[in-house]
Formats: structure tokens, sequence, C-alpha cells
């Protein structure tokens, strides 16, 4: 149905001066030079970034490449309950399921196999949301080159966290009570890079 | 509006036959089953009786029910601008012989829509004038959307000759015994946004006759969608429109919502509509910028992609990603927005203004820019309405039609904002009214904000909303509940259902079809660039090249919305 609601914006005939071109262009150069000037000097709302000497901050929640977290004792939190591989859209999580011997109680289980196609990943989280257990969490790491595609192809070692919780540069995750993100603006420019942890999958 | 019993009356006028036309009781929208021996009388009807006035032709849809005795239905979605109402008409026909009379002739958007069920779903329109396959490959064997299809099966399609039409083939020439020449724009170039071929004969330098081919990044969105559960689904609305992926979320969670019977909280929804107009801002910046930049105007392209890149930081910070949000779910959303959301809502406010006038001022009363635009690709409010065109483009003709303003949903009519429209219906007229159309939104988003209230973002439904985390890991309950829904999905009520929400390119539509299960029956979308893009070759007749690159930009047509 039309709507009585309207704001009418409809051209405007060009004014006698703005047919001379001069005048318009000076006005027009005067934008550009303040844009220009600002971009030289001030650098306030610069949103370029002087990559990769300069890496753009993403806010905490950001869906980059998985970690699988582990417990105290360095085995895996996941007990394959094949949760993460229904709520995956792009079907691109594998499991195969083993019983664990360390267990102390009967039938626990635990993955033999855990692969994720990093290539067929959309970063959508739902196998975040999807655990019961918090095994599996995103990092914020979102730059990923394969030489291979079997390389992308990433199991167990290398998904499994390696050093502590704290040093990972932790992504989208589960998460209780106040919001856990932030949004800094204007852009920043001159981010410094995370700190990569030893051996985490950041640095591999 | 009128009642369910004044357009079944004024129908009965002309067509007192109980078996030829039927009135399905029940439904979101008034529904006819229609024999197809009186479909093009009576869409000529609907369109011509003043009574019912259903000039604009939403949709044509295909479904398949192989159970049933008359396996295929055609399914139409008309409006009527005037009167505001809305009706659907079925047209049941059998396995052997699905046949039904093309209402080409009726409204010319069913052009592209038929052609489509053609495509997808082996409906055969009888009196078309190209019905040809437009989303498949013209090798592609079989018809995808039928529920016999495999959508594990591949095809191996050959690099054939490329698909030419007939006239391209035939050699003609002028008075002078000149050669005229065929050209091709695209698939692959800077200025289709997109890949989208389209086939050119030039005179000179002006284009006598054009036809697009488009398909080349379908998807299988709808076939997809028929093998995920409905949560599922989201993930894969956000490629639609990528340049504003939130709002095909809420369209698609709107539209389950409906059939589900729910409603997301007050704060969801407040989330929803800030986020969705934030993304409109976007969507029409990255349109504006795009169409400049075509056209030789490179600043401005910049000044916009600077706010693109503020309005993304925002968007990242609430969703986690920058692109493909997957922030809707069907109840409400995902998470709540990070504590200083509202600071960096407001830096947008400030900024984003800045910038669009920076813009204005390079482009607005440019002379240039003016005499490459006026009069480019102008369409008349008729012609508009008849290809089925809504949104920025409509309104650019002097429609002022508008979803939000004429079916307010998820709380639009609470908030002041008006529809921009122009008169001119051009290339120009387009770009003022997304300009405009920028500045309201952000108006939107200043009152949604200061409105926004505390409260939950997703629904407390079980069965239709995954449990709190903390639940889930320390109660039984929650968490068989958890396992349920991730396992087996929710259950939506058999039913149909027609959502429609206005998109940044206008009304984008979803036709839901549930058969109980927790996984869709039939998704069928309805993208607003679809019906504006199948106007673009006939807007072309007349134009020279470079026009042919602005008309293409001022249409916003993005491919993943238009190919799925």
């Amino acid at each position: 149905m039309n709507t009585p609601d309207v704001v009418v914006c409809d051209a405007k005939p060009l004014r006698f001066l703005q047919r001379f071109y001069l005048i318009e262009v000076f006005k027009g150069l005067a934008v550009t030079l303040r844009h220009f000037l600002g971009n030289l000097f001030a650098r306030k709302y610069t949103v370029t970034v002087e990559w990769p000497e300069v890496k753009r901050e993403y806010s905490e929640r950001l869906r980059g490449r998985h970690i699988l977290l582990t417990r105290d004792d360095g085995s895996p939190r996941c007990v394959a309950c094949y949760m993460c591989e229904t709520a995956c859209p792009a079907e691109c999580i594998y499991i195969e399921a083993e019983e664990d011997p360390s267990s102390t109680v009967e039938w626990e289980k635990r993955p033999r196999v855990f692969t994720i196609d990093l290539l067929r990943c959309v970063y959508c989280g739902f196998c975040v949301d999807a655990c019961p257990k918090e095994a599996i969490i995103m990092s914020r790491t979102h730059e990923m080159a394969f030489v291979t595609r079997g390389e992308a192809i990433v199991g167990l070692p290398e998904l499994l966290q390696k050093g502590p919780v704290a040093k990972l540069d932790l992504g989208y995750r589960p998460y209780f009570g106040a919001p856990r993100s932030h949004i800094s603006l204007p852009v920043p420019v001159r981010s410094v890079a995370p700190e990569i942890a030893e051996g985490s999958p950041v640095g591999r | 509006m009128g009642t369910r019993e004044q357009r079944l009356a004024a129908i009965r006028k002309s067509f007192p036959d109980e078996a030829l036309v039927a009135e399905v009781p029940g439904g979101d929208l008034q529904t006819f089953r229609v024999d197809r021996k009186v479909l093009v009388d009576l869409a000529r009807h609907l369109k011509d009786d003043p009574d019912l006035d259903f000039k604009l032709l939403l949709d044509v849809c295909g479904v398949d029910y192989p159970e049933r005795a008359e396996r295929f239905e055609s399914v139409y979605h008309l409006s009527s601008l005037t009167h505001g109402h809305r009706i659907r008409l079925k047209v049941p026909m059998p396995a052997d012989a699905p046949v039904v009379p093309s209402v080409y002739p009726v409204w010319r958007s069913a052009d592209w829509f038929e052609r489509e069920a053609f495509d997808l779903m082996g409906i055969l329109f009888s009196g078309h004038p190209n019905l040809k396959r437009i989303l498949c490959h013209p090798a592609f064997q079989g018809h995808a959307l039928r529920k016999d299809y495999d959508p594990g099966q591949r095809w191996l399609l050959r690099e054939g000759e490329q698909d030419e039409p007939v006239w391209a083939r035939a050699v003609q020439e002028d008075e002078d015994h000149f050669e005229t020449q065929v050209l091709n724009l695209g698939p692959s170039h800077p200025a289709s946004h997109g890949t989208l071929r389209t086939v050119v004969r030039l005179d000179g330098e002006v284009i006598t006759q054009a036809e697009t081919e488009i398909g080349y990044l379908h998807r299988c969105f709808e076939k997809m969608a028929e093998s995920h559960t409905w949560n599922q689904v989201i993930p894969y609305t956000d490629r639609l429109n990528y340049c504003s992926s939130m709002m095909n979320g809420v369209g698609y969670a709107l539209a389950v919502e409906k059939l589900l019977g729910v409603e997301a909280p007050p704060r969801a929804q407040s989330i929803r509509i800030i986020l969705s107009e934030l993304s409109r801002v976007m969507d029409h910046i990255v349109d504006i910028g795009a169409n400049l930049n075509d056209i030789g105007a490179m600043t401005p392209f910049l000044y916009m992609y600077e706010a693109r890149e503020e309005l993304y930081t925002v968007l990242e910070a609430c969703c986690g990603s920058r692109l493909t949000m997957s922030y809707v779910r069907v109840g409400g959303v995902s998470h709540d927005v990070p504590a200083d959301f509202g600071e960096g809502v407001r830096f947008i406010l400030k900024r984003v203004p800045q910038l669009v006038a920076d813009m204005e001022r390079l482009i607005t009363e440019n002379r240039i820019f003016r005499q490459r635009t006026e009069g480019v690709g102008k369409l008349s409010s008729e012609d508009a309405i008849d290809w089925g065109w809504t949104g920025p483009c409509l309104r650019a003709c002097g429609v002022p039609f508008d979803v939000r303003k004429s079916y307010p949903y998820m709380g639009y009519d609470q908030l002041d904002f008006k529809v921009p429209i122009a008169h001119g219906g051009d290339t120009f007229a387009r770009y003022l009214v997304r300009v405009e159309e920028i500045k309201q939104s952000l108006r939107i988003v200043e009152q949604a904000l200061e409105a926004m209230p505390p409260g939950p973002i997703i629904i407390s439904d079980h069965n239709v909303a995954l449990p709190a985390k903390e639940k889930v890991y320390t109660e039984m309950e929650s968490l068989i509940w958890h396992f349920k829904l991730v396992m087996e999905g929710m259950k939506v009520p058999a039913g149909e259902v027609y959502g429609f929400t206005e998109a940044a390119n206008g009304e984008l539509g979803y036709y839901i079809v549930s058969d109980g299960s927790g996984k869709p029956y039939r998704i069928k979308v309805r993208p607003p660039c679809f019906a504006i893009f199948q106007a673009y070759p006939h807007m072309l007749k007349g134009h020279m090249i470079p026009d042919a690159v602005a008309i293409l930009g001022s249409l916003n047509v993005i491919a993943g919305e238009l190919d799925r």
C-alpha cells in the first residue's frame, strides 16, 4: 500500500553559478584537500591499516580458526558427542569416536579423529554454540594460507590447544554474564600485532 | 484494505464457478486455488478490476508435492499498491503434464520468475516468449528442485559454445551495408557488479538490442535449505545479499517466527532494527560508491568505503564477522550487543553524515555527474510496477511504497521516519533516493537506540531457541533440550507463510512451506533485484555502452541474491 508519509527529493535544477565549472571545481577541491591533509597529518579517521606491520584489531567475538580446548591434564575436553558435526551447516567437521581408556567412569568417549576442513568452513560459529562441553572455541586467527588443499584439513594435533588459555588469541566462545566485546572507533590504525603464543596454531 | 469476503465477491463477479476458482480457508494470506484453464483470464481480472487492483506480481514459485495426485503447484503472490491487500494463487497441475499458461502478457514481472520455475521445477509455461533455463547451465539435465532430484548428484558440464541469443547470431546490416556489432558485456568485467553477462547489439555506439544471462553465482540456496535444519539456513541467507547480510537473516527469521507463532523479545527486535538499518546504510553506501566509481568518480567511493569500514567495525563487534554475520536466530539474536554498543553507534551517527555530506558536496550538484545520469535509464512508474520493482528503485519512479510503512514489522510503526521518493525514475533519481534513505535510516537507528529496552535477547521457548550455556553446563533438563534442538532441529508446524521485509533493494520475500519436520519443505526467496534486473535489457535500448554501466550500478544488482 502506498504511504503518504514521504519526503520528495526530486532533482533541483542547477543554479546559474553552478553552470560554470570553475567555482564548483574549487569547491570540490576544498573537500578533497581537507580529506587529503587529514589523512596526511591528523590521521584521526584513517581506516586503512599498514598491514602486515600494523594489524587491525578485531573484537573478541571474531570468528576465526578453531581451537579444541584441553583439560588440565592435556587430554581434549571433547567427548565426541557429534553435536558440532550435526550443527555444522557446511558439513566440514568429521569425528570418529573411541573409548577413553583413561576414564574413571565406564563408556567415556573421546575423539579418535577430529578434522575440520578449513576451506569448507563458513566460520558461522554454530559448532561453538552447539558444544555442550566448551571444547571447541574459535580464535581470532583469520589469516590462514595453505599450499595444498590437504593442508587445510586440520586434525587433532593442529587443533588442540597449546599453552595456557590466557595466552591464546581468543575469539568467539561461549560466555556468561556481561558481553565480552568492545568497539573501538575510530578504527584503530596503529594497533600492535597480537603477541603470538609459542606453539599456538597461529605461529605454526 | 477490504475484507476477504469483499475480495472473494469481486472475484466471484466474473468467476462464479467454485470448481475453477476456489478459496482455501485460513492461511497467512487469502489463498485461491485456480484451475489453469482460467488462470490468464483471472489474472487479467485481478489486475484490471478496480476493487482488486493487483498491479504488482511479486513472485512466481513452483512447489513439488510428489505424493499428491496433482504433483506440481505454481504459486503466485500478488499485491495491490492502492488497497494494500495481498493474495496468493495456487495452480495445481499433474505430474505428466506440468503445463500452465504464462501470465507474462498480464504482468511482465513474470518473465524471469517463470523461467526460474521452469528451470528448477520443470513447470512449462505455455505462451512464455523466452522459456529457457535461467539459473542453471543450458546443458544441465533434470530439474534441481524436484523432490526426486538428489542434491548430491553431479553433472560434468563441458565448456561448449557460449549460449548466445538467436538475434545475436543473425547478421544484421543497416542501410549503409555496415554490419552492426554484437558485444558481450561481462560476465567478468569490472563494471558488471558480480558475474552478469549482457549481450548487446550496437548500432554505432547505440544499443539496439540486449539480453542478459545470469546464474554464474547459482549456489542452490533453495535446494540446500531443504536438507538443513531451520537454523542452519541462517548462514546461507547471509550470502544472498552480501552487502547487507543482516537483513536477509532478519527476513528469514521473521518468516519462520510467523509460522511458529512466536515473537522475538523487544530487545532483540530493537537490535535487529538497529543492525538492519546500519546494513541498509552500508548497502546504499556500497551501491552509490560503486556506481560513482563506474562512471569515473573515484573519490566519493573511497569516502563511502571509509564509512563502511566504521560500520563494519560495529557489526563485527556484535556478530563476530564482518560480512557473513550469522547473528540472527529464529526467536531472537545469538548474543547481546557489547556493553559499549551505544557509543559505537553514536560515533557512526556522527561520522557517517559527515562523509555523506562530503560526497554530496562533490556529486549532487556536479554538472558532469548530472549530465551522465539525468534521463539515463528512465522508467515510468507504471512500467516499474509492471516489472515487479520494489524498494529504492521503485520509489525513485515516484511510487511511495515501503514495506516498513505499509506493513510494519518489528515495531517500525513506532519510529518516526519518512519514505523518500523522487519522480525522475532515472539513474540520478535513484541516487537521490538512496542518499535520503541513508539519512532516514540513521534517524531510525538514533530513535531505536534511545528506546532500546533491557531484557532477554532470545525467547526462552526450548523448542525454538538453544538454552543459555550456563544452564547447559549445569542442568540436565537444559542439556537434553540443547541436544534435541541441535540433533533434530526445531519443529515448525506444517503450513505455509510468505514473510516479507524491506531489504536494501526492495521487498525481500520468503515463501516457506513446512511439513512439520525439522527441515524446511520448500523455501522460495523472492529476491528484490531479480525483479529489478529483468527490466535491465529492456532499459538499455537507445542508450550507449557507458550508460549501460551507469544504469547497472544504479540498480544495485547483487549477484549473490540474484542467482542464489
